[in-house]
C-alpha cells in the first residue's frame, strides 16, 4: 500500500501556513486547493495574472477572460486582485511568494529539479516553472515516487534538462517525504505500509534516513 | 490631436507590415489576444514573421492561424503545448523556436519598453536556458544577463479605450497585453469599446496613451475558451 492521491494532496496540505501566498501547479499540485484546512486563509496565486483565485465557476458564470495558468475557466473572490504577466513575476522572482508546489520528471540528491523537457519528444516549455523555483521561499515536490515505466524518479544526477539547480526543498510521493538541508536529501516520512526496502528500491539517489 | 482612432484592423495595419519583420503580440492562451489583428495579418500574406508571444494558439485559432498559413519563421515563447501544427513544423525544422522563462519574458518586453537594454535574473541560472549567456554574481548569487526585446509593431487586446489611447484590460485577459504595448515601435490596439476621452477614470489606467499608436473597435470577438472547467 501506498498514499493515494487524494493522501498525497492531504500530505502536502501540512505545508500550508495561515496568510500564506502559494503558487500550485499545473495537474496533481493544483487539487491540493481541496484540503485547504477550514479557517486557514491562503491566498493562490495563478501566474497569468491574479491573487485570490477562486474554485471552478457554475456554468452560467463561465468567462473567458478569466482563467487560470493551466488554461481553466475559474472564478473570482471578493479578495481577488488582476495584474499583468511582469507584475505577477516579480512576485514570484522577487521572493513575495511563500511556497510553490509543482510535479516534477526527476530531482536529484542535491536537489536540482527536470520537470520541462524531455529532449526527443515534443517541448511544450517551461512556462513560468524556471521563474517560481528561482524565486519563491520554498519549493515542493508533488509526484508518484517512480515513472510509468517504474524507473526512479528521485535519482542521483538528472538526465533531462534542468529547471532549477539545487532549488526543491521537499519531495512527497505516493512512498514518502524527503527534505533538503543544505542540499543534502533525507527521507523523513513513509506513506502508509510502505517500508524502508520499498523506498529503496524505488529510488535511484543515495539519501540518509530521519523518521521520526 | 493625431487621430488614433481607426475603422478596421487591415486599415490600422496599413503601411506597417513588411517580411521579416518582428511583431508582439498579446494574450496568454487563447485568454486576451489581438483577434481581429492577428486575421488581418494573415490575410495580408506577410511572411517570414519572428512573432514574441507566450503562447502560439491552438491548430485553428488565434496565432495558430499564421502558422497554418507558414507566415511565422521564428517564434519566442515560454510555452506552446496546445499546438500540433507547431509540433510539426518545428521537428521538421520549418520553424524556429525560442524559449523564454514566462517571467523572463514579460521582463524582456517590459525593459525593452522601458528603455533598460538588458538585466540580471536568478531564473534559468544552471539550465540550458544560461547558456552562452554572460554570468554575473550579486552577494554571493550567480545571475545570468537577459537581453531587451523591443518589436516593429506590438498588437494588444484591451477592454476598453478612449480617443487618446488610454487602455483599461478586464481580469486575466490583462496578461502580456501592458508589457508588449510598451515595447512596440509602434503599437496597434484593439479593444471591445471606444469611449470619448474624460469617460475613463484616470487613476484607472492600466496602459496611458503615450505607448498606443492606432486603435481599432473589434469586430467581433470570438473569445474561444480554451479549457471549459465547472463546477457543475
Amino acid at each position: 500500500m501506498a498514499w493515494t492521491r487524494d493522501k498525497m494532496c492531504q500530505r502536502a496540505a501540512l505545508e500550508l501556513q495561515d496568510g500564506f501566498y502559494v503558487n500550485l501547479g499545473i495537474g496533481m499540485p493544483t487539487l491540493v486547493a481541496n484540503f485547504v484546512p477550514q479557517g486557514m486563509n491562503v491566498t493562490l496565486q495563478s501566474e497569468n495574472g491574479m491573487l485570490g483565485m477562486g474554485p471552478f465557476p457554475k456554468r452560467q458564470d463561465l468567462d473567458p477572460d478569466l482563467i487560470n495558468a493551466g488554461k481553466q475557466t475559474i472564478s473570482e473572490l471578493p479578495e481577488s486582485v488582476y495584474f499583468d504577466s511582469s507584475d505577477s513575476f516579480s512576485m514570484i522572482r522577487g521572493h513575495h511568494m511563500d511556497l510553490s508546489i509543482l510535479g516534477a520528471l526527476q530531482v536529484a540528491q542535491n536537489g536540482d529539479l527536470a520537470n520541462w523537457m524531455i529532449p526527443g519528444k515534443m517541448v511544450k516549455g517551461m512556462g513560468g516553472a524556471m521563474d517560481l523555483v528561482a524565486g519563491v521561499k520554498k519549493v515542493v515536490i508533488l509526484m508518484e515516487h517512480v515513472a510509468k515505466d517504474n524507473s526512479p524518479k528521485i535519482v542521483e544526477s538528472c538526465t533531462l534538462p534542468l529547471t532549477g539547480q539545487g532549488v526543491v526543498d521537499l519531495i512527497i510521493t505516493d512512498l514518502g517525504v524527503f527534505n533538503f538541508v543544505d542540499n543534502n536529501i533525507s527521507l523523513i516520512e513513509l506513506a502508509d505500509d510502505v517500508t524502508l526496502d520499498d523506498i529503496s528500491m524505488n529510488t535511484g539517489a543515495k539519501f540518509e534516513v530521519n523518521l521520526n | 490631436m493625431v487621430n488614433k482612432i481607426y475603422n478596421d484592423a487591415l486599415t490600422a495595419l496599413d503601411g506597417l507590415l513588411f517580411d521579416g519583420m518582428t511583431i508582439m503580440a498579446g494574450g496568454f492562451g487563447l485568454c486576451g489576444i489581438p483577434e481581429n489583428y492577428i486575421t488581418a495579418i494573415r490575410n495580408s500574406g506577410v511572411k517570414n514573421l519572428t512573432v514574441i508571444s507566450n503562447n502560439c494558439g491552438i491548430d485553428d485559432f488565434g496565432l495558430g492561424l499564421l502558422l497554418n498559413s507558414n507566415q511565422i519563421k521564428k517564434m519566442v515563447s515560454s510555452y506552446v503545448g496546445e499546438n500540433k501544427k507547431f509540433e510539426e513544423l518545428y521537428l521538421s525544422g520549418e520553424l524556429e523556436l525560442e524559449f523564454n522563462p514566462q517571467g523572463t519574458l514579460a521582463e524582456r518586453c517590459r525593459a525593452g519598453g522601458a528603455g533598460i537594454p538588458a538585466f540580471y535574473t536568478k531564473t534559468g541560472v544552471g539550465t540550458m536556458i544560461a547558456d552562452k549567456k554572460e554570468t554575473k554574481i550579486f552577494n554571493g548569487e550567480t545571475y545570468i544577463m537577459e537581453t531587451a526585446l523591443k518589436a516593429d509593431i506590438s498588437i494588444v487586446k484591451a477592454w476598453k479605450s478612449d480617443n487618446d489611447g488610454n487602455l483599461i484590460y478586464r481580469k486575466t485577459a490583462r496578461n502580456f497585453n501592458p508589457v508588449m504595448a510598451t515595447a512596440g515601435r509602434i503599437t496597434l490596439a484593439e479593444v471591445e469599446s471606444i469611449v470619448n476621452t474624460g469617460e475613463l477614470d484616470p487613476d484607472n489606467i492600466h496602459t496611458p496613451g503615450v505607448y498606443v499608436h492606432r486603435i481599432i473597435q473589434g469586430d467581433s470577438y470570438e473569445k474561444r475558451i480554451e479549457r471549459e472547467t465547472t463546477s457543475d
